[in-house]
């Protein structure tokens, strides 16, 4: 019998349709790429039975199984199964695989779960946010970071959470050994001074890497109890207009980011332009066409920042037009 | 006298021992490590028995009880130098064997080593120690083999255990708090082995500093001081005269802890300084910890807390080092 395929569906069900007929790969994402080692033989086990034995390391963190014959698609999806378990992954119905595909994978450097440069559990962010927006068609990219390092390439990302912490200075604590200022000078920004053998830290130069904490042999420098990020912008790959994310949010907190990115999937919802190839459409390029201004009215409903979180009015983005 | 009773009946004794004493023990400073998410055990002024650390090693230690990390010792005007006062409560320090032992160091420096440290020892006098037990050993201190391991010099032994509290008074003036408690014979735990074990070398001099092993180190080192400041029986300070921004003839004399690793410790008028590279700083603490101290003035200056080996961010251990340079001997 002819082989039949819906496309469509089967990209949406998390499909590859590959360029030999017949052939396509079956893609797992994996939140924050943290994940057990027993999912690994799940991996492999599909692979071997159902596809060529190959498994590709994704650039987005997920694996993707080679060689599977499209019309094994239902059953896989079954053998799917305790991979979408172990994963937690947010599913309609048991046994049919992906619900979706067009919000990606959201991906994560190892964070604070072992680096000692992360300010937070990029995992446990990471999957947070999985659980709230997917399973979604909308193509929407994002990525943590566990610092301003950004190992991740947050900026890439239609959003970019990075890492950051407000540092808490203790001067009587302080013995003026200066290896604060000589990190941040040196792998940071050179946001500390000395002043009076105190340290004097320059709070609109300061990204919040913690440099200075993770140099101090006396916990002078201590982390804040609370957790801060910044939020990056409408980063991108691609034909059109590559760019990299721009600061939009400094100092905000992890529920803020939750909603805002919620609010963007109303917003997008709403301006995707109806004749979006394949409906498909990065949220960037939505932007470009309403105004930030108009961004920001969907984004930010329900928003109430921390008082010290700053806000940037406006954001201008460039990198290379070839439209 | 030993004595056993209940923890409310402790924590009411903690209660009044408090408003006598500013009481000084490891407490866990959530989230306050080097690293994100981690807790950090260092001395804090505690209240209560609850906010003492018990079981985890502290990973500075209880010397800042005494030698504050930042010392206001005077503050002047144009002609005037006023003392800062202390307060009038007494000061009880909770700590283990190996630490006070480490007291008995301290003192050799700062009373018993020409003259008597005024700041020091008018801390000292009003210090009481209460002798914190170990049931096993930590991972990298070597107390046994430096017979640090035990101490019975204590003015008093205390142990939770299972809801209850015992102790051991030797003091007086504390024994009072006491005074209608069921009366127990107690006996401070204290470990007998470690799992490091150190041997000391017996041989070093001058002919020392030759030994390729400090160049080794010193390649290694990065020359952050936390060896230093963890250690009970590192003294150093340095001296900082700080004159106030808005009017420079008033302002304080402070004195800070300092490191014989850290930049600046050797330096002197003119750019001369006398260990410029981290070998030559390394061999400096490490002869000065098992040699100087020890011919100066008969025993030796390490305790074997260990705690210079668990925050060394470069991983080099002093407990190998000391046992390389005995090995050597043979």
């Amino acid at each position: 019998m002819a082989l039949d395929i819906n496309t469509k569906k089967a990209k949406k069900n998390a499909y590859r349709i590959s360029k030999e007929r017949g052939i396509g790969a079956s893609r797992i994402r994996v939140p924050g790429g943290y994940l057990k080692a027993e999912v690994l033989g799940m991996v492999q086990e599909i692979a071997e039975k159902y596809g060529n034995g190959i498994v590709h390391l994704t650039t987005r963190q997920g694996f993707e199984i080679e060689g599977i014959h499209l019309e094994d698609m239902d059953e896989i999806n079954e053998k799917l199964q305790p991979i979408i378990e172990a994963l937690e992954i947010n599913q309609t119905d048991p046994n049919t695989g992906y619900p979706a595909s067009g919000t990606r994978n959201v991906t994560a450097c190892i964070g604070n779960n072992v680096c000692p440069f992360a300010n937070y559990n990029t995992a446990e962010f990471a999957k947070r946010l999985e659980k709230a927006i997917f399973p979604n068609d909308l193509h929407v990219k994002v990525a943590f970071t566990g610092c301003p390092n950004d190992c991740a390439k947050v900026r890439m990302h239609d959003f970019g959470i990075m890492g950051m912490t407000m540092p808490q200075y203790d001067p009587s604590r302080c013995v003026s050994c200066e290896a604060c200022i000589k990190g941040c000078r040196g792998l940071s920004v050179n946001a500390l001074r000395m002043e009076n053998y105190k340290i004097v830290r320059d709070t609109n130069k300061c990204i919040g890497c913690g440099v200075c904490i993770t140099k101090c042999p006396t916990r002078a420098w201590t982390r804040s109890k609370k957790k801060y990020y910044k939020l990056t912008m409408m980063g991108r790959t691609g034909k059109k207009n590559p760019r990299l994310g721009k600061d939009w949010l400094i100092w905000v907190d992890e529920d803020n980011i939750v909603k805002i990115i919620l609010n963007t999937y109303r917003y997008a919802k709403e301006f995707i332009d109806p004749k979006a190839p394949g409906g498909k459409e990065h949220i960037g390029y939505i932007i470009d066409r309403t105004g930030f201004d108009v961004y920001k009215e969907w984004a930010l409903e329900g928003v109430e920042f921390l008082p010290e979180t700053i806000v940037k009015e406006r954001l201008y983005w460039d990198g290379e037009h070839y439209d | 006298m030993g004595y056993s009773l209940t923890k409310e009946n402790m924590d009411a004794i903690f209660a009044s021992l408090s408003k006598a004493y500013d009481i000084f023990a490891p407490h866990v400073f959530e989230q306050e490590a080097c690293f994100s998410d981690q807790d950090n055990i260092r001395y804090a002024s505690v209240t209560s028995l609850d906010e003492i650390e018990f079981e985890k090693k502290s990973e500075y230690s209880f010397k800042e009880a005494l030698l504050a990390v930042q010392q206001n010792l005077f503050y002047f005007t144009e002609d005037e130098v006023t003392v800062p006062k202390i307060s009038d409560k007494g000061i009880l320090i909770f700590l283990r064997s190996c630490d006070l032992h480490a007291v008995k160091r301290l003192d050799q420096i700062y009373l018993n080593n020409g003259p008597e440290d005024f700041y020091y020892k008018r801390l000292r006098e009003k210090a009481k120690f209460v002798l914190m037990g170990c049931t096993e050993t930590c991972s990298s201190g070597f107390c046994a083999s430096l017979g640090t391991n035990q101490a019975d010099n204590y003015d008093m032994y205390l142990k939770i255990t299972d809801g209850k509290v015992v102790v051991d008074c030797k003091n007086e003036e504390l024994a009072g708090y006491f005074a209608g408690a069921d009366t127990a014979e107690v006996i401070p735990d204290f470990v007998t082995e470690n799992k490091e074990k150190v041997t000391l070398p017996k041989n070093l001099s001058n002919e020392s500093f030759g030994n390729p092993v400090w160049n080794e180190v010193g390649s290694r080192c990065i020359g952050c001081g936390r060896c230093n400041f963890v250690c009970p029986t590192c003294t150093c300070y340095t001296m900082q005269d700080i004159y106030y921004q808005e009017n420079a003839k008033v302002g304080e004399r402070r004195r800070v802890w300092a490191s014989c690793q850290v930049d600046g410790y050797t330096d002197m008028a003119g750019g001369h300084g006398f260990r410029k590279s981290q070998g030559e700083r390394f061999r400096f603490k490490v002869m000065h910890k098992i040699y100087d101290f020890e011919k100066r003035f008969g025993y030796t200056m390490c305790v074997g807390c260990g705690r210079c080996d668990d925050v060394c961010p470069e991983y080099i251990s002093y407990s190998n080092l000391v046992n390389r340079l005995a090995k050597e001997e043979q």
